[in-house]
């Protein structure tokens, strides 16, 4: 979606960084994203809460991490595992995450009726399904712009892993600035030090000569284009200037191996880094899940990277006291199909299966919602992605029943029909 | 020559169960079948048909079934790292011993020709070796850098060969636990770097007769590892010279995975073929990359066994079936038995 700028006031002309000088100012002056003066005090209350997504793409299944069936139809081959919480059983794929279990929740009764990858992953990042000719923003923009603190320098919204820069349509209406920045590597962006050859007098007098030269531009023709190519000058300045933070060769060793010396592991050292240093949403990917033929096989693989990584990132969140103040939300699009095909695989399942989540905001230890014996159906307190969005929303101290404004309309910052699930909340 | 004609193969028995099957094997004494099913549950079955006995011991699927020479004691290894003796032939086949023997799935079992010896294979990146008679654990094979798909005695009981996910063929002499070569049949393994994982391995491995050829099934041309895309394949490998001197493929380029291979006693090799394409038997000739002759299967095939009268054939199936072939010409056939018609056993 378009964003555009119906306002012309000086609020919308000055440097970026002035912009963000006072949050009320900054509410005020959105215009058409603009936000509700209410929701502004559970802003300034939730501004030390961070989100850390870790998107499993592809869809795993709920049969081989959170809701195992063990010789069942359905079951496969693995078998289910004691955790640390009494009673809550995970599959054996998991042994590190078992031990992590009383920091944890888990969700087994998500029913979001959509087995497309695309339209999947929309409803998992959005809160909503998709709706042709809008586009809501995404979990990580919203947390961009209701918990961001206007004295950080870094983008509020990162991903790390997939591709690479500025991702304008994860903002929607919400403006360029809250658009994800991605770190397609896990290293310091691309062309992130200042050349040799170009002295830092000479850098900061050309970077002020492109200011003015965009501030006279955008007084008659400001768009979100313009505003993006702005922003994301500014955005590479204030990258530029910490890219001590995306450097996990700072770290020991001995947490370098901690995290694993794979991929996956890297990012999440990179996401633990970036969490420390204030940023207000990181996802990383891991991928994949998609295991339409051997799914067992790949599971092994796949977990098997994934779960000492991931248990390592939430004791190393939880010793640094981070956790406390930043929720973990292990998703996919879907879940896999309880059928096991004729090849061994798992197809698109969106219709019973679950997520986990860490950290702040929630009873550790729950188990939310319930399937049948052989994990067809929900049988118990059926969810779907808009009961989520608000969960996730409310765990890190923010009202997902305000709105946001545009062009001076209410845009209700989750699905007005759905709730939170507040048995899971602390 | 044996009485055996692929061109005659045919379906002549179905044993049916409630659960799908992942693997098949005949007693040394081809009596019975045994086969691995989805419920976790090992079956029995008599050639001949008749009602399923469960074997219990296990908590997870079996895939790697062996028999003492003597067929007298099945060897069952489970994705549960277990590995269960049991008698045969029992009324009831309980367990008489069970043992943890891998951390993580065992992929494979084999017992050594003189039966003294098994190895097992499993995802703890091992071989083991135990003594059949007192499951007394005699060695550890360490090296392989990946699960180990699959291991087999060579036919002199001196020396083993191994294969793991990325298709890494090792070779073991017995007597000292020791690797003595190793070599990488590439087209048999695949990094999908799209979906960024391994696929490959020897699902089927086999020794010929005289030990001169290694056959390892799989899958080659990977271009989509989580969709199934590649084509089924057999290696065939040179044992003394360690090189690949021909590798098995259909005519056309069908969807799937060689799931067993087995070297008849007249020389030629047997495959079975499971994938997005169907199901399939292959004979294949040495001289020729592509199969001599091949059966169209009802379901795709997801392990083969050769019976020691080297006449018949099993195939596991996912639509809770084994199917018994024979390849005996018919007019041979009829005139032995006139119960050449399919069977269905009774489902359980």
């Amino acid at each position: 979606m378009k964003c555009q700028y119906a306002c012309q006031t000086m609020d919308h002309v000055i440097a970026r960084r002035t912009f963000l000088g006072g949050l009320v100012g900054f509410g005020s002056a959105m215009g058409l994203a603009g936000i509700a003066s209410p929701l502004a005090a559970s802003q300034l209350a939730a501004q030390q809460k961070h989100m850390l997504v870790i998107f499993l793409h592809g869809g795993v299944s709920q049969l081989e991490t959170w809701d195992p069936k063990p010789k069942t139809d359905t079951g496969g081959p693995f078998r289910a595992i004691s955790t640390s919480v009494p009673g809550i059983q995970i599959s054996e794929l998991l042994p590190h995450t078992a031990k992590q279990m009383h920091r944890m929740a888990l969700i087994r009764s998500i029913n979001t009726k959509e087995n497309d990858h695309g339209k999947g992953r929309i409803c998992m990042e959005t809160g909503r399904r998709e709706m042709p000719g809008f586009t809501y923003p995404h979990l990580g923009a919203v947390a961009a712009k209701l918990l961001t603190h206007e004295s950080n320098p870094l983008p509020g919204f990162i991903r790390v892993g997939g591709g690479n820069g500025v991702n304008k349509k994860d903002a929607a209406y919400l403006g360029p600035q809250y658009a994800s920045v991605t770190l397609g590597d896990g290293k310091p962006p691309a062309n992130s030090l200042r050349p040799d050859s170009i002295s830092a007098l000479a850098d900061a007098a050309r970077n002020d000569f492109r200011r003015r030269v965009s501030d006279r531009f955008a007084l008659r023709r400001r768009a979100a284009e313009t505003e993006a190519y702005v922003q994301s000058y500014e955005q590479a300045q204030r990258l530029m200037e910490r890219r001590d933070v995306f450097d996990i060769s700072l770290e020991s060793p001995s947490i370098q191996e901690k995290y694993g010396n794979h991929e996956f592991g890297r990012h999440c050292l990179l996401a633990r880094r970036l969490i420390e240093h204030g940023v207000s949403f990181v996802q990383v990917g891991h991928s994949n899940y998609d295991t339409h033929y051997e799914n067992f096989n790949f599971h092994i693989e796949q977990l098997g990277e994934f779960d000492a990584t991931f248990a390592f990132l939430l004791q190393d969140l939880h010793d640094r006291g981070l956790l406390e103040k930043t929720l973990v939300v292990v998703m996919s699009e879907f879940g896999r199909t309880p059928k096991i095909n004729e090849r061994y695989g798992r197809d698109h399942w969106g219709s019973a299966w679950s997520i986990a989540m860490a950290g702040c905001g929630i009873q550790h230890g729950a188990v939310i919602g319930k399937t049948n014996d052989n994990g067809t159906q929900v049988v118990d307190r059926e969810v779907h992605h808009g009961h989520l969005f608000h969960t996730y929303l409310r765990a890190v101290g923010l009202d997902p029943t305000e709105s946001f404004t545009l062009n001076g309309r209410p845009m209700p910052v989750a699905d007005p029909a759905v709730s939170a699930i507040k048995e899971l909340l602390a | 020559m044996s009485q055996a004609d692929p061109k005659a193969t045919r379906v002549v028995r179905e044993l049916k169960y409630n659960s799908p099957f992942i693997s098949c094997r005949f007693d040394s004494q081809g009596r019975y079948v045994f086969g691995g099913a989805q419920d976790c549950t090992l079956q029995r079955f008599d050639v001949a048909g008749g009602e399923p006995v469960e074997c219990p011991g296990h908590d997870s699927w079996v895939r790697a079934i062996a028999f003492s020479p003597d067929g007298e004691i099945t060897y069952s290894g489970g994705f549960d790292g277990r590995l269960i003796w049991r008698e045969t032939a029992a009324a009831k086949p309980e367990p008489i011993r069970t043992i943890d023997a891998h951390d993580g799935w065992v992929r494979a079992v084999a017992v050594s020709p003189d039966g003294q010896l098994l190895a097992t294979a499993g995802n703890d990146r091992l071989i083991k070796l135990w003594k059949s008679d007192t499951g007394e654990q005699v060695g550890e094979l360490a090296g392989h850098e990946s699960h180990v798909y699959n291991v087999v005695f060579h036919p002199d009981g001196k020396e083993l060969a191994s294969c793991d996910l990325h298709c890494s063929v090792r070779h073991w002499t017995i007597a000292d636990g020791k690797p003595q070569r190793e070599f990488k049949i590439a087209e048999l393994h695949t990094y999908d770097k799209t979906f960024r994982a391994d696929i490959g391995g020897a699902r089927g491995i086999a020794f010929n007769a005289a030990g001169t050829r290694l056959a390892l099934g799989g899958i080659t041309n990977v271009s989509n590892a989580f969709a199934g895309v590649g084509n089924a394949a057999v290696a065939l490998i040179d044992w003394q010279e360690g090189k690949q001197v021909q590798l098995f493929k259909p005519k056309e380029d069908l969807r799937g995975s060689t799931w067993g291979v087995e070297f008849h006693p007249d020389g030629y090799l047997i495959s079975v073929v499971g994938g997005g394409s169907g199901g399939f038997i292959y004979f294949f000739d040495e001289k020729a990359a592509t199969p001599q002759d091949e059966v169209k299967l009802p379901r795709p095939g997801r392990d083969l066994d050769l019976h020691p009268d080297g006449l018949q054939l099993a195939v596991a199936h996912f639509d809770n079936v084994i199917r018994l072939y024979t390849m005996q010409k018919e007019e041979k056939a009829e005139a032995e038995s006139k119960d050449d018609k399919p069977q269905e056993t009774a489902k359980k």
